[in-house]
């Protein structure tokens, strides 16, 4: 089956002024990621702010065009677009983003926030397009007489839903959802996870999932790629990479999120914070921070090889594997 | 005796549309040292709750309350100059997002000393070396030259790290953190809570942990109260609370985190929303979403009562062994 997505060497930068008289910095985003995602599948992108994972969404999302690498969506290529094909592929990605208040227009009603995709996007009647929109609604969990409503009058949770149906609407083969449910309750949380799930079991939709946050990664997710300033440190499936993460980013990820079930994992608590994309450690990105940083890892950047089951990019996964089995 | 006492404090906001209760009832006691995890969703009253205890509600909000004591002191009966005595010594608090904490305009050395200067009448070169050792211990290095530094020169870590030394600057007997750690990254949250661990066991202070994360609390706190609608509806031990809950809403809420997994991948919910100030119950405030509602708690409001060495706000607590023919006598609700 072809995959959905299929990016090799994703590169993106930006330029930072700094300042009046200075020159502009070069700020590294991503620098350089690869992916694939099948149809059906859940991919979760885990980093943390300035990891780029957002800058990666929008790039596959179609919202800019990557520096250089290449990109191919559904089997077509997104980056040198045939004639006639840009309507065609954009119609393939849509977007779900974090804060469900800023996302809707506030001056337009569900349904003409609903219906518009359709007026652009298809050769729909208007009767049709109504009927389509108000089976959207059914199926996100939103009742007929909310068509004629404003987005003020509904809650985080239920604006979280309307993006959804709206994202959904012109059947998308993927969905880029950029953190979607880090703005809600944990009650509204489940409720959105669920409908996520629900969603992608009914219509095969593929999601890329942008989140910090492992718990709820670790729930919905198929696959898992770890981003470091950047980088993929670490991707792979999620059982693979949850049960014996072998970057020391991903295992200090995972110590450090707080969880209420069983027993208490010793934290690993990694010095420091993130250094900035702006001028990023020479060799391996992680080794600012790492806890078993040697000079190798200062100086050579680590080549991202398979070990057990996973893609890492670590000098030393090798031996955390033997040291792990033993 | 405790160190903290409220009984019956509310706080009243009026509105167009009459008063919009914001917390209702609430009353607990706090010991010396203690470390006390306050959860629940956003328009629970957690953080009111903190800033009426603090006395910062703003302006109209109406606080009442039977009692307020803090360490022997009435603080409903004080003037405004004796309770700005006690605010940023004794009683200290921070808040969620460090970078609107910290006054733009102003280097962190003159913000850090503002505070022993003013409340420990120090001069300005022993609050100098007080606030580099301050600084220090809050694991800021290079602490000398970082006292020039602005705010906006700081990560957001940073910035919560200079928070907390200001915090604790006079030696407070209570440090209240309302979400301090959730606009902060994953292995930055855990540095942050690690240094209030440590900082609250060396100088015994007592510590009151305001978040909507489980996990956080679950990690930090002894005991846990969970607020609903602005009323405490359980307060426990984190072991039994995590273990067995006892009140609906706790049990609904643990059962709703992705890490619990649900059954077949689908976690489970709770329906409809928090009650707003137009919708609120009759009669227990959970009971148009708790799965066990009947008749009677539709109608009559449950007290706030001891319990399995907790308290509870709940007609039919899950660990009642005569739950069931309670409920059965009370004619559950038929709909949601």
């Amino acid at each position: 089956m072809t995959p959905v997505v299929r990016a090799r060497d994703l590169v993106q930068t930006y330029a930072v002024r700094r300042g009046l008289l200075r020159a502009a910095a070069k700020l590294q985003a991503v620098r350089g990621v690869s992916l694939e995602i099948a149809p059906g599948q859940t991919l979760a992108v885990v980093g943390e702010s300035g990891s780029g994972k957002s800058t990666l969404g929008r790039m596959i999302g179609l919202i800019e065009k990557p520096l250089t690498g290449e990109l191919e969506l559904d089997g077509a290529d997104a980056i040198k677009r045939a004639s006639g094909t840009a309507a065609r592929l954009r119609r393939t990605v849509q977007f779900v983003f974090q804060n469900p208040y800023g996302s809707l227009n506030p001056r337009k009603k569900i349904g003409a926030i609903l219906t518009e995709p359709l007026i652009i996007n298809t050769d729909l009647t208007r009767k049709d397009r109504i009927a389509k929109a108000q089976d959207m609604m059914a199926r996100v969990g939103l009742r007929p007489e909310h068509y004629t409503r404003y987005p003020h009058m509904f809650s985080g949770g239920q604006r979280q839903r309307i993006a959804i149906a709206r994202a959904l609407i012109l059947d998308p083969k993927l969905v880029v959802a950029d953190e979607p449910i880090s703005a809600l309750d944990v009650s509204i949380q489940a409720q959105v996870l669920n409908l996520l799930a629900d969603l992608q079991r009914d219509t095969g939709v593929a999601y890329l999932f942008i989140s910090h946050d492992l718990t709820v990664v670790g729930h919905i997710a198929h696959n898992v790629l770890v981003l470091y300033l950047g980088v993929a440190v670490e991707q792979g499936p999620k059982t693979v990479i949850f049960d014996r993460p072998l970057h020391p980013y991903t295992q200090a990820l995972l110590a450090s999120t707080p969880v209420t079930t069983g027993t208490k994992r010793p934290r690993i608590v990694v010095k420091g914070e993130p250094p900035s994309p702006i001028n990023p450690p020479p060799g391996c990105v992680f080794s600012t921070r790492c806890p078993y940083v040697t000079d190798r890892c200062r100086l050579e950047r680590p080549a991202t090889r398979v070990v057990a089951g996973r893609l890492v990019a670590c000098h030393y996964a090798e031996k955390f594997l033997q040291t792990m089995s033993s | 005796m405790a160190l903290l006492h409220i009984s019956a404090l509310s706080v009243e906001f009026p509105t167009a549309n009459g008063a919009l209760r914001a917390v209702d009832q609430v009353s607990f006691e706090l010991e010396e040292g203690e470390v006390l995890g306050v959860v629940g969703e956003s328009g629970s009253g957690k953080s009111v709750t903190m800033l009426a205890l603090m006395g910062l509600v703003p302006i109209p909000g109406r606080v009442r309350a039977e009692r307020m004591v803090f360490g022997g002191r009435d603080l409903l009966g004080i003037s405004d100059r004796e309770r700005r005595r006690l605010t940023g010594k004794d009683i200290t608090m921070i808040f969620q997002d460090p970078t609107t904490s910290l006054n733009p305009c102003f280097t962190i050395g003159f913000q850090l000393t503002e505070a022993l200067r003013v409340h420990e009448r120090m001069d300005h070169k022993s609050a100098r070396r007080h606030t580099i050792a301050l600084l220090e211990q809050v694991g800021i290095p290079d602490a000398e030259s970082r006292l020039k530094a602005f705010p906006h020169q700081l990560s957001g870590g940073m910035s919560q790290r200079v928070m907390i030394a200001m915090a604790i600057a006079c030696n407070p007997r209570l440090l209240i953190a309302d979400e301090p750690t959730t606009a902060l990254d994953v292995t930055v949250q855990a540095q942050i809570l690690e240094l209030l661990q440590s900082l609250q066991r060396e100088r015994g202070m007592a510590l009151i942990l305001i978040t909507h994360n489980m996990g956080v609390v679950a990690e930090m706190a002894r005991r846990i109260i969970v607020m609903y609608a602005g009323q405490i509806v359980e307060d426990r031990s984190a072991a039994g609370l995590f273990d067995a809950p006892e009140h609906p809403y706790t049990a609904a809420l643990l059962a709703a985190l992705p890490e619990r997994g649900g059954i077949d991948g689908r976690l489970a919910t709770i329906p409809g929303m928090i009650p707003g100030p137009y919708d609120r119950p009759m009669g227990c405030l959970f009971s148009p979403r708790c799965a066990y509602a009947t008749e009677f708690s539709r109608r009559v409001p449950p007290e706030l009562r001891a319990w399995q060495g907790g308290r509870i706000r709940c007609h039919y607590p899950l660990g009642d062994p005569q739950r069931a023919a309670k409920i059965a006598a009370d004619q559950p609700a038929l709909e949601r």
